[in-house]
Protein backbone atom coordinates (compact mmCIF):
# COMPACT_ATOMS: atom_id res chain seq x y z
CA UNK A 1 0.00 0.00 0.00
CA UNK A 2 2.73 2.65 1.24
CA UNK A 3 4.48 1.44 -1.73
CA UNK A 4 1.84 1.81 -4.09
CA UNK A 5 0.95 5.34 -2.80
CA UNK A 6 4.51 6.38 -3.52
CA UNK A 7 4.67 4.80 -6.74
CA UNK A 8 1.52 7.29 -7.00
CA UNK A 9 3.37 10.54 -5.57
CA UNK A 10 6.10 10.04 -7.90
CA UNK A 11 4.45 9.80 -11.21
CA UNK A 12 2.09 12.75 -9.37
CA UNK A 13 5.78 14.64 -9.60
CA UNK A 14 6.09 13.76 -13.27
CA UNK A 15 2.81 15.88 -13.66
CA UNK A 16 3.95 18.49 -11.59
CA UNK A 17 4.10 21.29 -14.84
CA UNK A 18 -0.21 20.77 -15.00
CA UNK A 19 -0.32 21.19 -11.18
CA UNK A 20 1.88 23.74 -11.00
CA UNK A 21 -0.51 25.85 -13.71
CA UNK A 22 -3.44 24.65 -11.95
CA UNK A 23 -1.99 26.20 -8.68
CA UNK A 24 -0.84 29.67 -10.50
CA UNK A 25 -3.94 29.79 -12.21
CA UNK A 26 -5.51 30.42 -8.74
CA UNK A 27 -7.63 26.91 -8.39
CA UNK A 28 -8.40 26.14 -5.71
CA UNK A 29 -6.09 23.33 -4.09
CA UNK A 30 -6.72 19.52 -5.11
CA UNK A 31 -8.69 17.24 -2.38
CA UNK A 32 -10.67 20.06 -1.40
CA UNK A 33 -14.65 20.25 -2.51
CA UNK A 34 -13.54 21.99 -5.36
CA UNK A 35 -16.25 24.21 -7.39
CA UNK A 36 -15.28 22.00 -10.21
CA UNK A 37 -16.38 18.78 -8.69
CA UNK A 38 -18.71 16.69 -10.35
CA UNK A 39 -22.27 17.16 -9.48
CA UNK A 40 -23.62 13.97 -7.76
CA UNK A 41 -27.32 14.91 -7.06
CA UNK A 42 -28.51 13.49 -10.48
CA UNK A 43 -27.01 10.06 -9.33
CA UNK A 44 -30.20 7.28 -10.08
CA UNK A 45 -30.29 6.19 -6.39
CA UNK A 46 -33.06 4.14 -7.05
CA UNK A 47 -31.84 2.47 -10.44
CA UNK A 48 -28.72 1.42 -8.96
CA UNK A 49 -30.63 -0.25 -6.13
CA UNK A 50 -32.66 -2.00 -8.42
CA UNK A 51 -31.99 -5.80 -8.62
CA UNK A 52 -32.66 -7.76 -12.17
CA UNK A 53 -31.84 -6.64 -15.29
CA UNK A 54 -34.93 -5.74 -17.07
CA UNK A 55 -36.22 -3.83 -13.90
CA UNK A 56 -33.04 -2.22 -13.84
CA UNK A 57 -33.37 -0.90 -17.41
CA UNK A 58 -37.36 -0.17 -16.70
CA UNK A 59 -36.05 2.22 -14.12
CA UNK A 60 -32.76 4.10 -15.47
CA UNK A 61 -34.04 4.72 -19.16
CA UNK A 62 -37.70 3.87 -18.85
CA UNK A 63 -38.40 1.74 -21.77
CA UNK A 64 -37.74 -1.91 -22.70
CA UNK A 65 -34.28 -2.61 -24.48
CA UNK A 66 -34.14 -4.73 -27.31
CA UNK A 67 -31.04 -7.31 -28.80
CA UNK A 68 -29.25 -5.71 -31.16
CA UNK A 69 -26.29 -7.36 -33.20
CA UNK A 70 -24.87 -3.86 -33.68
CA UNK A 71 -23.75 -3.52 -30.02
CA UNK A 72 -19.76 -4.92 -29.70
CA UNK A 73 -19.02 -6.38 -25.91
CA UNK A 74 -15.23 -7.18 -25.45
CA UNK A 75 -14.97 -9.22 -21.42
CA UNK A 76 -13.66 -12.55 -20.99
CA UNK A 77 -15.32 -15.18 -21.31
CA UNK A 78 -13.52 -16.89 -17.62
CA UNK A 79 -12.35 -14.46 -15.31
CA UNK A 80 -9.88 -15.70 -13.19
CA UNK A 81 -10.66 -13.00 -10.73
CA UNK A 82 -14.45 -11.66 -10.26
CA UNK A 83 -13.11 -8.34 -8.78
CA UNK A 84 -11.55 -6.95 -11.56
CA UNK A 85 -13.40 -7.82 -15.00
CA UNK A 86 -12.82 -5.61 -17.62
CA UNK A 87 -15.43 -5.24 -19.94
CA UNK A 88 -15.57 -3.21 -23.40
CA UNK A 89 -18.42 -2.07 -25.59
CA UNK A 90 -18.45 -0.59 -28.77
CA UNK A 91 -21.39 0.39 -31.28
CA UNK A 92 -22.02 1.20 -34.71
CA UNK A 93 -25.37 2.58 -33.50
CA UNK A 94 -25.97 6.42 -34.22
CA UNK A 95 -26.67 9.11 -32.02
CA UNK A 96 -25.77 7.26 -28.65
CA UNK A 97 -26.40 9.27 -26.17
CA UNK A 98 -26.22 6.75 -23.62
CA UNK A 99 -24.37 3.20 -22.43
CA UNK A 100 -25.04 1.46 -19.85
CA UNK A 101 -23.56 -1.98 -18.17
CA UNK A 102 -25.61 -4.30 -16.37
CA UNK A 103 -24.67 -7.59 -14.01
CA UNK A 104 -27.28 -9.65 -13.95
CA UNK A 105 -26.36 -11.60 -11.34
CA UNK A 106 -25.04 -9.34 -9.07
CA UNK A 107 -26.81 -7.80 -5.36
CA UNK A 108 -27.53 -4.80 -7.53
CA UNK A 109 -27.69 -5.10 -11.52
CA UNK A 110 -26.47 -1.53 -12.66
CA UNK A 111 -22.91 -1.38 -12.12
CA UNK A 112 -22.76 1.81 -14.31
CA UNK A 113 -23.65 4.06 -17.16
CA UNK A 114 -22.20 6.66 -18.63
CA UNK A 115 -23.45 10.02 -20.92
CA UNK A 116 -21.92 10.18 -23.87
CA UNK A 117 -22.07 12.99 -25.17
CA UNK A 118 -22.46 14.55 -28.75
CA UNK A 119 -18.39 14.47 -29.84
CA UNK A 120 -18.18 11.60 -28.13
CA UNK A 121 -17.53 8.18 -29.68
CA UNK A 122 -19.80 4.99 -28.40
CA UNK A 123 -16.86 3.11 -26.85
CA UNK A 124 -16.03 2.66 -23.25
CA UNK A 125 -14.19 0.52 -20.82
CA UNK A 126 -14.10 -0.09 -17.46
CA UNK A 127 -13.62 -2.81 -14.82
CA UNK A 128 -16.55 -4.57 -13.03
CA UNK A 129 -17.21 -6.49 -10.13
CA UNK A 130 -19.14 -9.46 -10.20
CA UNK A 131 -19.93 -12.42 -7.83
CA UNK A 132 -20.34 -15.52 -9.75
CA UNK A 133 -20.71 -16.75 -13.39
CA UNK A 134 -23.39 -14.31 -14.60
CA UNK A 135 -24.51 -12.60 -17.99
CA UNK A 136 -23.20 -9.22 -18.45
CA UNK A 137 -25.49 -7.13 -20.18
CA UNK A 138 -24.40 -3.33 -22.45
CA UNK A 139 -27.58 -0.90 -22.80
CA UNK A 140 -26.95 1.34 -25.49
CA UNK A 141 -29.32 4.51 -25.91
CA UNK A 142 -29.34 4.96 -30.33
CA UNK A 143 -31.56 7.58 -31.23
CA UNK A 144 -33.77 7.47 -28.27
CA UNK A 145 -34.49 4.21 -28.18
CA UNK A 146 -32.73 1.67 -26.12
CA UNK A 147 -30.59 -1.75 -27.11
CA UNK A 148 -28.97 -4.51 -25.14
CA UNK A 149 -26.47 -7.15 -25.66
CA UNK A 150 -25.35 -9.90 -23.53
CA UNK A 151 -22.47 -12.35 -23.12
CA UNK A 152 -21.88 -14.42 -20.25
CA UNK A 153 -18.64 -14.86 -18.09
CA UNK A 154 -17.65 -17.96 -16.02
CA UNK A 155 -16.01 -16.70 -12.76
CA UNK A 156 -13.72 -18.81 -10.84
CA UNK A 157 -12.88 -16.38 -7.65
CA UNK A 158 -15.68 -14.47 -6.92
CA UNK A 159 -15.47 -10.53 -6.35
CA UNK A 160 -17.59 -9.89 -3.44
CA UNK A 161 -13.92 -11.16 -1.06
CA UNK A 162 -12.67 -8.35 -1.70
CA UNK B 1 -0.32 16.05 -2.69
CA UNK B 2 -0.13 13.95 -5.10
CA UNK B 3 -3.71 13.77 -7.46
CA UNK B 4 -5.65 10.15 -6.87
CA UNK B 5 -5.93 10.50 -11.04
CA UNK B 6 -3.98 9.32 -13.37
CA UNK B 7 -4.57 10.29 -16.97
CA UNK B 8 -3.36 10.22 -19.82
CA UNK B 9 -4.71 11.41 -23.34
CA UNK B 10 -3.39 10.62 -26.82
CA UNK B 11 -4.87 12.21 -29.82
CA UNK B 12 -5.08 9.63 -33.00
CA UNK B 13 -6.03 11.58 -35.55
CA UNK B 14 -9.34 13.35 -34.93
CA UNK B 15 -10.20 10.93 -32.42
CA UNK B 16 -8.79 11.36 -28.91
CA UNK B 17 -8.24 8.54 -26.63
CA UNK B 18 -8.32 9.07 -23.16
CA UNK B 19 -7.39 6.62 -20.41
CA UNK B 20 -8.43 7.29 -16.63
CA UNK B 21 -7.00 5.30 -13.49
CA UNK B 22 -8.67 6.23 -9.88
CA UNK B 23 -7.09 5.09 -6.84
CA UNK B 24 -10.03 4.72 -4.91
CA UNK B 25 -11.32 1.56 -2.27
CA UNK B 26 -14.76 1.14 -3.92
CA UNK B 27 -15.89 -0.65 -1.43
CA UNK B 28 -19.31 -2.13 -1.95
CA UNK B 29 -21.04 -2.58 1.25
CA UNK B 30 -21.47 -5.83 0.84
CA UNK B 31 -17.58 -7.00 2.07
CA UNK B 32 -16.80 -7.61 5.49
CA UNK B 33 -13.47 -7.62 7.19
CA UNK B 34 -11.40 -9.80 9.04
CA UNK B 35 -13.47 -9.40 12.01
CA UNK B 36 -16.59 -9.85 10.30
CA UNK B 37 -17.77 -6.21 10.20
CA UNK B 38 -18.84 -4.77 7.35
CA UNK B 39 -16.55 -2.09 5.37
CA UNK B 40 -19.51 0.53 4.85
CA UNK B 41 -20.11 1.39 1.31
CA UNK B 42 -17.15 3.68 0.01
CA UNK B 43 -17.31 4.26 -3.93
CA UNK B 44 -17.18 6.89 -6.60
CA UNK B 45 -20.52 8.04 -7.78
CA UNK B 46 -19.92 10.57 -10.79
CA UNK B 47 -16.77 11.29 -13.01
CA UNK B 48 -16.37 13.42 -15.27
CA UNK B 49 -14.14 14.47 -18.32
CA UNK B 50 -14.75 17.93 -19.64
CA UNK B 51 -13.17 19.57 -22.89
CA UNK B 52 -13.44 23.50 -22.57
CA UNK B 53 -16.00 23.66 -20.36
CA UNK B 54 -18.08 21.18 -21.17
CA UNK B 55 -18.32 17.87 -20.64
CA UNK B 56 -17.80 14.92 -22.96
CA UNK B 57 -18.42 11.49 -21.03
CA UNK B 58 -19.92 11.24 -17.47
CA UNK B 59 -19.21 7.78 -15.54
CA UNK B 60 -21.89 7.34 -13.32
CA UNK B 61 -20.72 4.43 -10.92
CA UNK B 62 -22.16 2.29 -8.85
CA UNK B 63 -20.66 -0.07 -6.10
CA UNK B 64 -20.13 -2.62 -8.95
CA UNK B 65 -17.09 -1.09 -10.44
CA UNK B 66 -13.59 -2.07 -9.42
CA UNK B 67 -11.32 -0.47 -6.83
CA UNK B 68 -8.97 1.41 -8.22
CA UNK B 69 -11.42 2.69 -10.86
CA UNK B 70 -10.40 2.35 -14.81
CA UNK B 71 -12.04 4.13 -17.73
CA UNK B 72 -11.33 4.45 -21.06
CA UNK B 73 -13.30 6.44 -23.47
CA UNK B 74 -12.78 8.02 -27.04
CA UNK B 75 -14.15 11.78 -28.49
CA UNK B 76 -13.39 13.68 -31.18
CA UNK B 77 -13.53 17.86 -31.44
CA UNK B 78 -10.25 17.95 -29.38
CA UNK B 79 -6.83 18.74 -30.77
CA UNK B 80 -3.29 18.16 -29.35
CA UNK B 81 -2.43 20.12 -26.34
CA UNK B 82 -5.56 21.09 -25.50
CA UNK B 83 -6.50 20.49 -21.60
CA UNK B 84 -8.76 18.16 -20.30
CA UNK B 85 -10.56 18.30 -16.87
CA UNK B 86 -11.26 15.26 -14.72
CA UNK B 87 -13.23 14.83 -11.80
CA UNK B 88 -14.89 13.25 -9.48
CA UNK B 89 -17.22 12.93 -6.29
CA UNK B 90 -17.68 9.85 -3.97
CA UNK B 91 -20.52 8.89 -1.43
CA UNK B 92 -19.05 10.48 1.13
CA UNK B 93 -19.08 13.51 -0.71
CA UNK B 94 -15.24 13.30 -1.30
CA UNK B 95 -13.95 14.47 -4.54
CA UNK B 96 -11.05 14.99 -6.52
CA UNK B 97 -9.85 17.02 -9.59
CA UNK B 98 -6.90 17.21 -12.24
CA UNK B 99 -6.50 18.46 -15.25
CA UNK B 100 -4.62 16.97 -18.65
CA UNK B 101 -2.95 18.23 -21.98
CA UNK B 102 -3.58 15.79 -24.80
CA UNK B 103 -0.49 14.26 -26.30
Amino acid sequence: MTDQRRRGFLKGMLGVGVAGFALGAGMVPLRVEAAAAPDASDWPQKAFNTPGVDETIAELYGMEASESDQITMDLPTIAQNGAVVPVTVETTLPNVTSIALLVAKNPNALAAYFDISEGALPFVSNRLKMAETTDVVSVVISDGKAYKATQNVKVTVGGCGG
Amino acid sequence: MASSIRVRAVQNGDVTSLKALVRHPMDSGFVKDSEGNVIPAHFIKVLSISHKGKDVVVANWGPAVSKDPFLECRFKGAKKGDELTISWIDNKGESDTTTATIA
